[in-house]
This record gives C-alpha cells, sequence and structure tokens, in this order.
C-alpha cells in the first residue's frame, strides 16, 4: 500500500519590541531571574492588561508579509490552563479574532515554486520559563508576557523538505519584515509540527500526531521523516494510530510519546473582558504597508535579472535581510554587482562561518567592501591583495588607508613596468634564449622575477602583456 | 434540558478548575450544580435569533500604549512576598508532565 | 465632640477652622470603631498608620480648597493598598499584603484622605449577606440578628454605624446598592468604566465598578468626583471627561421623566411596593413626571448574570494558585497536589461553587448554550434600557425587594441566594450607572430605592436623589445601635 503525507505547521515568532505585550516590563533575555517582571507578569490581584501598540503594528505587519486578510475588529480571548509559569491561569491570545486569515507564501521546492496556505496567524503573551530539578522546579518570569505571533499553516504541505521549505520560506519572509529575529536556536521561532498519513486516494485525513522539541529545520524533516515511517508501519501492522503528542529525540532521530491525547482539551475561551476591541483602520495598514522592506522573492529577481547575479548568489545574499541590505548598499555605493555578489558569497559568508557569528554583529561596512571592490574594479589591488584587504576590513580598517599603508598598491602602469621588465630580459637572456626555442616555461620564471624586483606588486596582467610584447620583439 | 449531571462529572469540572471535593461533599454540591444548571437551562428558551452578544460594556475602543520599556522596581517585593523562591526564582514541587511547556 | 453623623462639608470646615485636627478625627475615628466593632465587626484590618498619616496631614495644614483631606474612610477589603493587608475575606489572601496601590486607593490619599482600615465583604465579593466571609460575619447597625447585605457589607455597615463617614464598596451585581439598602446609607454604582478597577481584585470584570457608600447624597458625589477617570492602567476606563457631580445637584428634578418598570416591582415586600409608590408621589409632587415602562428582559437578568459573571469569576480566580502569593498549601509533594490543596483550603463553599459553574458555563460542551447565550440576553437587556432612556431620565425601583433579612437563614440556598440581586443586576448587565438611598422603613430596617441612569449620567441620579433626601427625613434617622 502506498501512502500519502499531510503536515501542518504551528509556527511560534518572538517578536522584538522593547516592552511586553500587555506590560511595560522590559522584553529582553539573560538578565537575572524575573528582573523584568512587575505585578502584572505576576498576576497579582487587580492588576490588568494593556495592549503594547507595537505588537499590533507588528502582527498586521506579518500579516501582510503572508498575504493574509487582515481583521479590521481583533479583541483578544483568555485561554484557561493551569502551569506555573502561567501566573494568571490564563493566556490572553487570540482565538475567536485572529489578527489575519488566508494568507501564503510562496516556496522553492525541487519541483519549482509552491503556493502554500497559511490559516491564522494571531498574536499572544509567551509563558514565563520553569527549570526542573530532581525535586523541585523553578519559575522565572522573564520570559512571561513577551509578544509572540503563532502563524497557522494549513496541512498544505506532503513531504518532509516541503516543511522545511515552508519554515525556511516564512523565516526569511518575518525576517525581512523585522519584527523578528526568527532564529530557532535562540528560541525566537518555535515549531510544532501535525503530521498524518493516509492510503493514497482515501479522502479521510489520517490521525494526526503532534510532533515537538524540534530545535532546527532539519529536526523538523527528520523528525517527520522518521514519523512518516514509523506510522507506515504501524499502519501496515494493521494497527492504529494514536492522538497523541510525540517529542523528537536528537540524539536517535527517532521521535517518542510524550502523551496521548484523551478528548479535547478544555481552554475554555471567552473574550478579555479587561481589553477593549482594536479597530485597525485602513490608514494604519497602509502606512505598515509602506513602511515594509521588500520581501526577499522581489529583491532575488531584481538580483538575478537587474544585476545579473547568479541564482545561487542572489539565494545566499537573501538569506538575511542584513545580508541583502547590505550587498543593496554596496551596489548603490557604486561596487559590481557581481564581484559585490561574489565577495559576499565567498569572503564574508566564509568568514561568518569561520566566526560563527551575524553580519550585523561585525566591524565590516558595505563602504568598506564597496571602497575595496572598486579599488579591484580599476586595478588599484590585484584579488590576491584583496585578501589581505579583507582582513583588514574584518578588523574594521579603511581599506584604502590600509593598502596605502602597506604599500599594497598594485604596480599597474606599463611606464614604470617597462623599465623594470627590460632589466630583468637583460639580466637573465639564457630565459630569453630559451623561450626564443620554444621552452614556454621560461616566460613563467621571467614573470617571477619581475614581480620579485616588484615585491608583488605588479599588476600580473599588465606584466604579462609588457613582457610578451617584449619577448616577440 | 440538559441531563443532570453526575458526581463523576462534579469531579471533572472540580479537576478542571483544580478544587478538590470531599467525597462527604460530593452529593450537595452536584445537587447544587444540577440546581443551577436547571436555571441555567432557562436560558436555551430566549430566543436570540439575530442577536450579537455583547462580552463589554465599556465605551473604550482600540486602547494601547506605546513601547516603552519600564522597570517598577517590584522584583524584590514580588519574590519577597512568593510562598518559596530560591536564588531568585519562584520554588514548586517538581513538574513532571512538561506537555503544557512551550 | 461627637463627628460620627456630620456630613463631609462640616468635617471639613471644622478641620479648616482648626476646630479639630485631623488627628483627632482619625483618633476619635479610630476609637470609635474599636467600641463599635465589637458588635458590628465591619473591619478586617484596622491601619496601624493612620495616625501618622493624619499628623503628616495636620503638619502641612489642611488644604481649604480640598474637601476630603484629613477625612477618614474606609475600603473594601478587596481593594488592594501596600499599606495594610488585602484580604478579599479569603483564607486565600488571609496574609496577603499588595506591593502596589489601587488607583482608587491612591487617588484618596492623595487627596490627603486618611485610610483607617480594610471592611468585610463575602469572600471575593461573592454573595449578598457578607456572611460568605471567611473570618467573621458583620452585623446590621439596624437590628445586630439581621445582615447588613453583601458583599460590601462591612463598607455599608460602617458607613451607617457612624464608624466612618465614607467607605469604598464594589459592585458586581448589587454588591454596593443592596448592602446600602438594607443599612438605610448612599452606595452608588457608576457607569462601568467611570472608575478605574486598577487594583480592585476582579471578580467578573466586564461588571465590577468601585464607588461609594456614604451618609449622603452629596456626600457621595463628592466622593465619586475624587476617584472617577481615566486610568492608562485600565483600558477598559472611560475617557470621557469627569463632570462635577455636585455642580447641579440641587437644580430639583422639575420636568424630570422618571420610569417604573412594571417588571421591577413583582414580588415586592408590601412594604417596600408601599415606598416606592410613595418615592413616586414625592417625584411627582416635586415636579417630575413618572410613569410605568416595561422592561421585558429583566426577568431573565439573574440567569444570564450568573452564566456571565461565574464564566469571568472562574477564569479569574485562576490566579490563586499558591504559587506566586498567598495561601499554600504546606503539605503538597507533587505541583497538581499544590494547587489542588491550596485552591480547595484557600477557597470558601461559595466560591468553589460559582467557580465551578463558571467553569461549566465555559466548557466545551456548555460554552454556545449557557455562556454565549447569556451575552446575546446582555444585548437584550441593554435593548430594554435604551428603549426606556430613549424618552426617559430615570429608571427608578427598589433596591431590594426585602429588607434586611436575618443572620444564617439563607446560608443554604444558594438560588434564593442569587434571587437577592434580581433588581440590581440589570444595571450592571447594561453598564449604566445605579444608585440605592433610603426610601423608607419596614419594622425599623431601612427599605432602600434604586434610581438608575443613563451611562455616564451620573449627575441626573444625584440630582434627584438629592432632591428627594430634601424633601424627606428618612436619612436623617440614625441606627439605634442593633435595634436595642
Amino acid at each position: 500500500m502506498n501512502f500519502e503525507t499531510t503536515i501542518g505547521l504551528e509556527v511560534h515568532i518572538e517578536l522584538k519590541t522593547n516592552s511586553k505585550i500587555y506590560s511595560p516590563s522590559a522584553a529582553q533575555f539573560g538578565d537575572e531571574p524575573n528582573s523584568n517582571t512587575n505585578v502584572i507578569d505576576w498576576g497579582y490581584p487587580g492588576t490588568l492588561p494593556v495592549v503594547n501598540k507595537q505588537v499590533v503594528a507588528d502582527g498586521i505587519t506579518a500579516a501582510l508579509a503572508l498575504h493574509a486578510k487582515i481583521e479590521r475588529h481583533p479583541h483578544f480571548d483568555r485561554k484557561n490552563y493551569f502551569y506555573p509559569d502561567n501566573p494568571k491561569g490564563y493566556q490572553v491570545t487570540q482565538n475567536d479574532t485572529p489578527t489575519a486569515r488566508d494568507g501564503w507564501i510562496e516556496v522553492d521546492t525541487k519541483n519549482g515554486k509552491k503556493k502554500i496556505g497559511i490559516e491564522e496567524m494571531h498574536i499572544e503573551e509567551d509563558a514565563g520559563k520553569n527549570t526542573h530539578e530532581q525535586k523541585y522546579s523553578y519559575v522565572d518570569l522573564n520570559r512571561q508576557g513577551t509578544p509572540l505571533i503563532e502563524i497557522v499553516s494549513k496541512p498544505d504541505m506532503s513531504t518532509p523538505q516541503q516543511a522545511y521549505d515552508y519554515l525556511e520560506g516564512l523565516r526569511q519572509r518575518i525576517q525581512f519584515t523585522g519584527i523578528s529575529d526568527v532564529k530557532m536556536e535562540e528560541g525566537s521561532m518555535r515549531v510544532d509540527v501535525n503530521v498524518s498519513i493516509r492510503p493514497i486516494g482515501s479522502k479521510k485525513l489520517g490521525q494526526k500526531v503532534e510532533l515537538k522539541n524540534l530545535n532546527s529545520f532539519n529536526y523538523v524533516k527528520k523528525a517527520l521523516e522518521y514519523e512518516e515511517q514509523r506510522q507506515q508501519q504501524v499502519l501496515m501492522a494493521g494497527g492504529e494510530i494514536n492522538s497523541e503528542t510525540r517529542r523528537f529525540d536528537e540524539t536517535n532521530g527517532k521521535t517518542e510519546l510524550m502523551r496521548v491525547k484523551e478528548g479535547k482539551d478544555d481552554y475554555r475561551y471567552f473574550p478579555e473582558p479587561d481589553l477593549p476591541t482594536l479597530s485597525i483602520s485602513d490608514e494604519w495598514i497602509d502606512e505598515l504597508k509602506d513602511s515594509m522592506p521588500e520581501m526577499p522573492a522581489k529583491r532575488r529577481d531584481r538580483y538575478v535579472n537587474q544585476l545579473g547575479v547568479t541564482d545561487y548568489d542572489a539565494m545566499v545574499i537573501t538569506q538575511t535581510k542584513e545580508m541583502s541590505d547590505f550587498y543593496d548598499k554596496m551596489v548603490e555605493l557604486g561596487a559590481d554587482p557581481k564581484l559585490a555578489a561574489n565577495y559576499l558569497q565567498d569572503n564574508v559568508n566564509a568568514y561568518l562561518n569561520d566566526n560563527q557569528t551575524n553580519l550585523e554583529d561585525t566591524k565590516i561596512t558595505p563602504e568598506a567592501m564597496a571602497t575595496m571592490i572598486k579599488m579591484i574594479m580599476d586595478d588599484t589591488i590585484s584579488s590576491k591583495m584583496a585578501k589581505k584587504v579583507f582582513k583588514a576590513v574584518t578588523k574594521g580598517k579603511d581599506p584604502k588607508q590600509f593598502v596605502e599603508e602597506k604599500g599594497l598598491v598594485q604596480l599597474s602602469d606599463p611606464k614604470k613596468l617597462q623599465p623594470i621588465i627590460d632589466g630583468v630580459l637583460n639580466d637573465n637572456q639564457q630565459s630569453v634564449d630559451d623561450y626564443h626555442n620554444g621552452k614556454d616555461r621560461a616566460v613563467g620564471y621571467l614573470v617571477g622575477q619581475i614581480m620579485k624586483q616588484t615585491h608583488g606588486q605588479a599588476n600580473p596582467q599588465v606584466v604579462n602583456k609588457l613582457l610578451k610584447g617584449s619577448l616577440d620583439k | 434540558m440538559a441531563d443532570k449531571i453526575t458526581e463523576e462529572q462534579t469531579q471533572h469540572i472540580a479537576g478542571l478548575a483544580k478544587l478538590e471535593l470531599k467525597q462527604a461533599e460530593l452529593p450537595e454540591f452536584t445537587q447544587q450544580l444540577n440546581d443551577l444548571l436547571k436555571m441555567l437551562d432557562t436560558l436555551e428558551k430566549v430566543d436570540t435569533t439575530g442577536v450579537e452578544p455583547t462580552y463589554t460594556v465599556t465605551d473604550q475602543i482600540n486602547v494601547t500604549r506605546k513601547d516603552i520599556a519600564e522597570d517598577w522596581g517590584e522584583r524584590d517585593a514580588l519574590l519577597k512576598n512568593a510562598p518559596d523562591t530560591s536564588d531568585g526564582l519562584i520554588k514548586v514541587p517538581a513538574i513532571i508532565d512538561e506537555s503544557e511547556d512551550e | 465632640m461627637n463627628y460620627l453623623n456630620k456630613d463631609l462639608n462640616s468635617l471639613h470646615q471644622m478641620l479648616v477652622n482648626k476646630e479639630i485636627s485631623a488627628v483627632d478625627l482619625v483618633k476619635g475615628t479610630l476609637s470609635n470603631i474599636k467600641d463599635t466593632d465589637q458588635e458590628i465587626e465591619a473591619f478586617n484590618n484596622l491601619n496601624d498608620r493612620a495616625l501618622e498619616d493624619a499628623k503628616a496631614v495636620d503638619a502641612r495644614g489642611i488644604d481649604a480648597n480640598n474637601i476630603l483631606d484629613g477625612i477618614p474612610l474606609a475600603l473594601k477589603d478587596n481593594i488592594v493598598t501596600k499599606e495594610l493587608p488585602t484580604t478579599a475575606s479569603s483564607n486565600m489572601l488571609k496574609n496577603f499584603t499588595s506591593i502596589y496601590d489601587a488607583t482608587v486607593a491612591k487617588k484618596l490619599s492623595d487627596l490627603g484622605s486618611i485610610n483607617v482600615g480594610k471592611t468585610n465583604m463575602d469572600e471575593f465579593a461573592m454573595g449578598s449577606s457578607t456572611e460568605n466571609s471567611a473570618f467573621k460575619t458583620t452585623h446590621n447597625p439596624w437590628d445586630y440578628s439581621k445582615v447588613p447585605g453583601g458583599s460590601s457589607g462591612g463598607s455599608a455597615a460602617a458607613v451607617a454605624s457612624g464608624e466612618v463617614p465614607v467607605a469604598l464598596g464594589s459592585d458586581t451585581g448589587g454588591s454596593i446598592r443592596q448592602p446600602a439598602s438594607f443599612t438605610g446609607i448612599v452606595g452608588m454604582k457608576p457607569t462601568y468604566g467611570r472608575v478605574s478597577r486598577w487594583g480592585l481584585i476582579a471578580m467578573a470584570s466586564s461588571f465590577d465598578q468601585i464607588g461609594p457608600l456614604t451618609k449622603n447624597v452629596f456626600d457621595n458625589a463628592l466622593v465619586l468626583n475624587a476617584i472617577s477617570g481615566h486610568d492608562d492602567h485600565d483600558s477598559t476606563s472611560s475617557e470621557k471627561e469627569v463632570p462635577d457631580f455636585t455642580e447641579h445637584i440641587q437644580d430639583g428634578v422639575k420636568g424630570m421623566k422618571i420610569g417604573i418598570p412594571k417588571e421591577y416591582v413583582n414580588k415586592l415586600a408590601p412594604d417596600v411596593s408601599e415606598a416606592i409608590q410613595n418615592a413616586a408621589e414625592t417625584f411627582k409632587k416635586l415636579g417630575a413626571q413618572v410613569d410605568w415602562v416595561s422592561m421585558p428582559n429583566s426577568k431573565y437578568g439573574v440567569t444570564a448574570y450568573n452564566a456571565l459573571q461565574t464564566a469571568e469569576a472562574s477564569s479569574n480566580l485562576e490566579r490563586f494558585d499558591g504559587i506566586r502569593y498567598g495561601y499554600r498549601a504546606s503539605d503538597a509533594k507533587t505541583l497538581d497536589e499544590l494547587y489542588i490543596k491550596s485552591r480547595s483550603e484557600g477557597f470558601g463553599d461559595e466560591v468553589k461553587r460559582r467557580i465551578m459553574l463558571g467553569t461549566l458555563s465555559l466548557s466545551y460542551d456548555n460554552v454556545d448554550k449557557y455562556y454565549k447565550q447569556a451575552a446575546k440576553i446582555r444585548t437584550l437587556i441593554i435593548n430594554d434600557f435604551k428603549k426606556v432612556f430613549a424618552d426617559h431620565d430615570l429608571i427608578l425601583s427598589p433596591t431590594s425587594r426585602v429588607t434586611a433579612f436575618t443572620i444564617g437563614v439563607e446560608d443554604q440556598d444558594p438560588i434564593e441566594m442569587y434571587m437577592n440581586d434580581i433588581l440590581t443586576i440589570p444595571a450592571n448587565m447594561a453598564g449604566v450607572p445605579a444608585m440605592s438611598q433610603i426610601a423608607g422603613f419596614s419594622n425599623s430596617l431601612p427599605i432602600g430605592m434604586q434610581l438608575m441612569g443613563k451611562p455616564f449620567d451620573e449627575s441626573t441620579i444625584y440630582k434627584a436623589g438629592y432632591a428627594f433626601e430634601q424633601n424627606t427625613d428618612f436619612h436623617k434617622q440614625t441606627p439605634k445601635m442593633g435595634g436595642k
């Protein structure tokens, strides 16, 4: 029997606002436990929430990036459950009237472009953090109230790779809006997966299973691959898939049972009476639309079709908004688009990888890179020299100044090079003879001598040309 | 009219609300809940076709604040008021089921 | 000197003229409370720092333009304060002191008034007799064997007995007006959103309002002046301008149109019925037009209210879980045990009952049938009000069908208890302002009359209430303390 897989993803994305969604405490991490908390975050008796306008704006921005229909009169709802990191006993979220519904993104798959639907997208508060020891658990409420958007996809994906591609596409689009860092490794992007399989041709969807503890896109893919196999084996053996939550084990690549879901979770949703309904105006949406950065797909299109960059380079450049903005700036400053793309793609990326850092955290500036590339373009430096210059650029040095200080300027002027060449030819009559006797290797030796005399600063192309001219005279 | 709820259902509801009813209290609570539900069941008879629900009577709409972080300086007082703390964290018996977490 | 039955203006003049100091006033108040409260039991906690606060006021001198400066008052024990514990009359919060002040508490103390203590109430404001307090039973000053009403029974009894000239209460379904009615004083539930709820321990958030309990209508208006207005901490608090509620209070009722809903005069105790008829006659005599109106959906009020109020309350009370503050069961070994034991031991029966009913009302299978349906009925009730207010200024009714009942009699039947609020609930459902004031006596127990107004039109209520007071003398009688 052959099966087909149905995958739906729920993605939580943490917004990078200054303050929390319903309280003015700082929304930042890494501080002492409970230091960014107040009576609201602790759910003190008598406290009330007040909505952070930026969170609503970010929600609308995300909705725009996801081509979704924006709810004009959203209200908030309470989702009731007891947990130590949930201080009020309810989470203030949006159930009836999510910020947006019915969106889509287009993702690049192996078989071309595919549209994946977004069911709904809402804003809500994050919970605090529990840490566990043997006998006790400990609660830190710093994260409590941090703004999140939750993006629920339609069950439009049918392979683990598509889920991967969707997540990458989603990450990129959100990253480009600037509302979140969208980093799985830092928890600013979290993914829950729903997956079911059914015999091909069957109308009815199979029993879905929820997967958790997926800490990278790769793990999502691996967990899905494992789960497809597991569910097939269960069904082939005549078994039944249970409604359950499974946890992905990174060490062995398997999913293991966390809990079986008995009946429906009863969260007793109802409208949050402490928060008045919002009213989203056309003007506000237009304003946010106007201030929205160009999305990655559009940028790739521009890079390939207008700037002549390869598809691959365009893809690499548009990994993050910072990289892409950096690139645009370099080109704007006069750097050759293809050279600029090459340098970003090779040198810069290699540097970021080696140092495990982000472009925005380095000392590399688009100004310095553009200057360097322009020096390559006008033969001031060779590409070999550029390696040294790039190293200096990573240390925040001005490339022009560095080149001058180190005397790295390339000797390209024939008037200066010709006398040196003439001298070398005079001193190496043997090699000149060898050349005329058909030994081409002699040219290499002569070039080496010229480079030696110029301390490597001679422009090899110019040297080659002049040397050939002198020899063939 | 809804079916009468049983003592078992009363216990289930209590469980959702993290309450425990002693065996001796259960019959009376169940009886009272049933009386109250009987009362609530009369709501169904009211014709509300085409009527929008009212969830709040505030005259306010679109109330938001600016995204400015504030430190109210309450950390120490909050921790002092907590029944049990350790190194600035709130201490509770071990959470065994992590299913709700994240 | 006896300050007990002086109105705020007289007290203010005495303070301004230095006939008495704020310290004298607070000292007198505290010693009187010490005496009286042995029988009344209106207070849960007295403020140890009240005298210090009074000294500070004297030190800087009384502000002649600030009527509340140096005035002692009491807060219902669900309004949080840093100075003294806030218990909501629950074991859950028996030893709880908040680390911030409610907006109303802050406003009043900024004006120089002195909080002398926190008053008893039904636990978490759930009840209409103050018998549901985990700590004590408050007695009605007119007859100690009677309840003072609830849930703001402590505040009402404290004012009625002359312990304090002013107290704040909270009203979710009648919790200011019904005790005001039972104790013969003036209690105002302002328009929803008129007064900030920041720092009011929430019972049912879409209904709760804080309001003043006073000896007379004018004082009430003065206090509402002081506590009203938008608060950035409460998104539901109105940004509408707050008028001076005393400005037109003496203008009289001439030409006013007052409606009496015929549905509100069913099943009244005979004396109550007579008192309301007399009140109608008084208003007519003063030049108002009084006629019958119909509010046909009122009859669903109590039931719909119960579905909504318990739902909101069940959620509002989830935060009391033994983890971050308040009562934590000492012997819990697992997290679930901690929750269950803390909550089961911390909450009283009525609270548990309402939490469970609310949980049921919101549960997946019932939410449409109960909660949502009740919310639609709320709309119908609002429409009733709109219709009447289209051509009326005020609605007149009794506050309660009965006068204060005997302590202990209604303890057993929750439904009977909920029915106590049948005449007060509609104002909370619609969010309109409503006030109770004394309009007669039955067997030496006060009868309360309710005036309901258009949203944000407390002024008209005060105007009519003041006119009524000027032309009657029920309010001049003071309890013979326990009816002895």
